[in-house]
């Protein structure tokens, strides 16, 4: 069956820079562009520029917009204020996720919700259900697109082509009034690498000039990156991902982000189910998993530890930064424990791999 | 790329027979259609092979592959220096083979060099 694939706005651009383009969940993205190392490495020593334009972006607006995402979501909009961001969690009732997001309150009673681009319309429709007639919900995914650009060069690279004064924007805040390259855009200080940096959003069509003129101003320091070393960052930062640590049948707790579920806040969609699961204690929990035997480990694998599957690896594989093989388990909670000896199934073959805490790569961005 | 003086198996492995010896790794195009590759499992020493046999693996950051053999015989010496350096079958990917098999008999057709060429024009 041919499959229509979507392309966001810098196709063409991805293709003339010799990005191979890969299906990844509907959309024709590059995987690489010179090689996934290359641009991990790159994104954690200079800067890295990556097309996200196929993330959703739903807005909510209305008289009860405030209230309504506060239901929506696990964590504490009530907490931030237009002009800042909030990472959250989004639960069906039983607990489970349906995706998690980037709240930006543009102003009281109005919000700009980005989801997980595969996620995007069973977001919207999930969303729309649980609204009542004081709020409006928009699915303006197709209006904007997004370019990341991140890593300790990042924002000056980015200022050379910025108005707006970016020491002013303090991690996770934004700024919706500026330019970049004389295009009308959101910068958000936010990412998904563990390196600091910036998230740009402006409309569909000025995407390319925006990629230009962040290409250019870096010059040498600067390289496209594309989602192979995309998900090497995110893994080796411990960032969670949608279908992976994160699913309709995992919980944000078992997930170990407890920080982002404010189980004290007014009811949200979840809140009873979370409750009791925390009261109760978690049955299985997300664990950092260091490798003892040479092999190399996948999501989606088997564990096992005194003979006995003890859950799956969520995801698995090189953190090329740290030198190391890592994985992230969703364990049995006897098994949870560091230093607790398990075994990872790679091909039928059980790799010897050890619980650790703190294995994963010290997040660099600025908590100021 | 392609080389000239090796022979070529439709897995893109290639061969070079010297004495004897097959020398076996695999091509510029299989590297790179892998990307980096971060892990090698050797072929064991000492295994009686037949050609198409699978007798090793390559994971790369984002995929997998099978190490066929291409020739039947005994493998007599693996690339051990691989286990620590796997980015060298991407950067010298005619330099390094990865095993070698002393051959129990002729070799099983192959391709030549302009063979493998007009193969990956397909």
């Amino acid at each position: 069956m041919y499959v229509d694939l979507k392309r966001t706005p810098l196709y063409e651009r991805h293709v003339a820079l010799g990005g191979r383009m890969v299906d990844f969940g509907g959309w024709e993205l590059p995987v690489q562009y010179t090689g996934i190392l290359k641009e991990h490495e790159k994104v954690r020593t200079q800067c890295g520029l990556f097309d996200v334009s196929h993330m959703g972006e739903i807005t909510v607006q209305g008289p009860g917009a405030d209230a309504f995402v506060q239901h929506l979501v696990t964590n504490d909009v009530s907490a931030i204020h237009p002009g800042q961001t909030l990472y959250s969690p989004m639960c069906y009732p039983d607990g489970g996720t349906v995706d998690d997001l980037i709240i930006y309150q543009m102003a009281p009673n109005d919000y700009l919700l980005v989801v997980n681009a595969a996620n995007t319309d069973k977001d919207f429709a999930w969303m729309c259900e649980q609204a009542g007639t004081d709020v409006k919900l928009e699915n303006r995914s197709a209006d904007y697109g997004q370019i990341a650009i991140q890593g300790p060069m990042a924002q000056q690279i980015l200022q050379q082509v910025c108005d707006v004064n970016l020491e002013t924007i303090p991690f996770f805040a934004f700024q919706s009034g500026g330019q970049v390259a004389g295009c009308k855009a959101i910068v958000s200080r936010t990412g998904y690498t563990g390196e600091d940096g910036f998230e740009v959003y402006v409309s569909a069509e000025q995407t390319g000039l925006v990629w230009d003129a962040l290409l250019h101003a870096g010059g040498d320091a600067i390289c496209p990156v594309g989602l192979g070393a995309r998900d090497t960052l995110r893994f080796e930062a411990k960032l969670p991902l949608y279908g992976q640590e994160l699913s309709a049948d995992i919980t944000p707790l078992e997930a170990a982000l407890g920080f982002f579920v404010k189980l004290n806040k007014e009811d949200f969609i979840g809140a009873q189910a979370l409750r009791a699961q925390k009261a109760q204690g978690l049955s299985r929990k997300l664990v950092e998993i260091e490798m003892i035997d040479r092999g190399m480990p996948r999501a989606h694998l088997p564990i096992r530890a005194a003979g006995q599957e003890i859950g799956h690896t969520t995801s698995a594989g090189v953190a090329p930064t740290l030198k190391k093989t890592l994985a992230l388990g969703l364990v049995d909670a006897a098994y949870i424990q560091p230093g607790t000896e398990v075994e990872i199934m790679v091909r039928g073959k059980g790799l010897k791999a050890r619980v650790v805490k703190g294995g994963f790569y010290k997040k660099q961005t600025k908590s100021k | 790329m392609v080389k000239e003086g090796y022979l070529y198996s439709e897995d893109h492995e290639w061969v070079r027979v010297e004495e004897g010896k097959a020398y076996i790794g695999i091509t510029d195009y299989a590297q790179n259609e892998l990307g980096d590759i971060v892990f090698v499992e050797l072929p064991e020493l000492e295994a009686t092979v037949s050609a198409g046999d699978q007798v090793g693996v390559l994971e790369s950051v984002k995929a997998v592959a099978d190490v066929f053999c291409p020739v039947s015989g005994t493998v007599v010496e693996v690339n051990q220096g691989l286990e620590d350096e796997p980015e060298l079958l991407n950067s010298e990917p005619f330099e390094q083979h990865i095993f070698v098999v002393e051959l129990d008999g002729e070799l099983p057709a192959l391709m030549d060099a302009a063979a493998y060429e007009a193969f990956l024009a397909e």
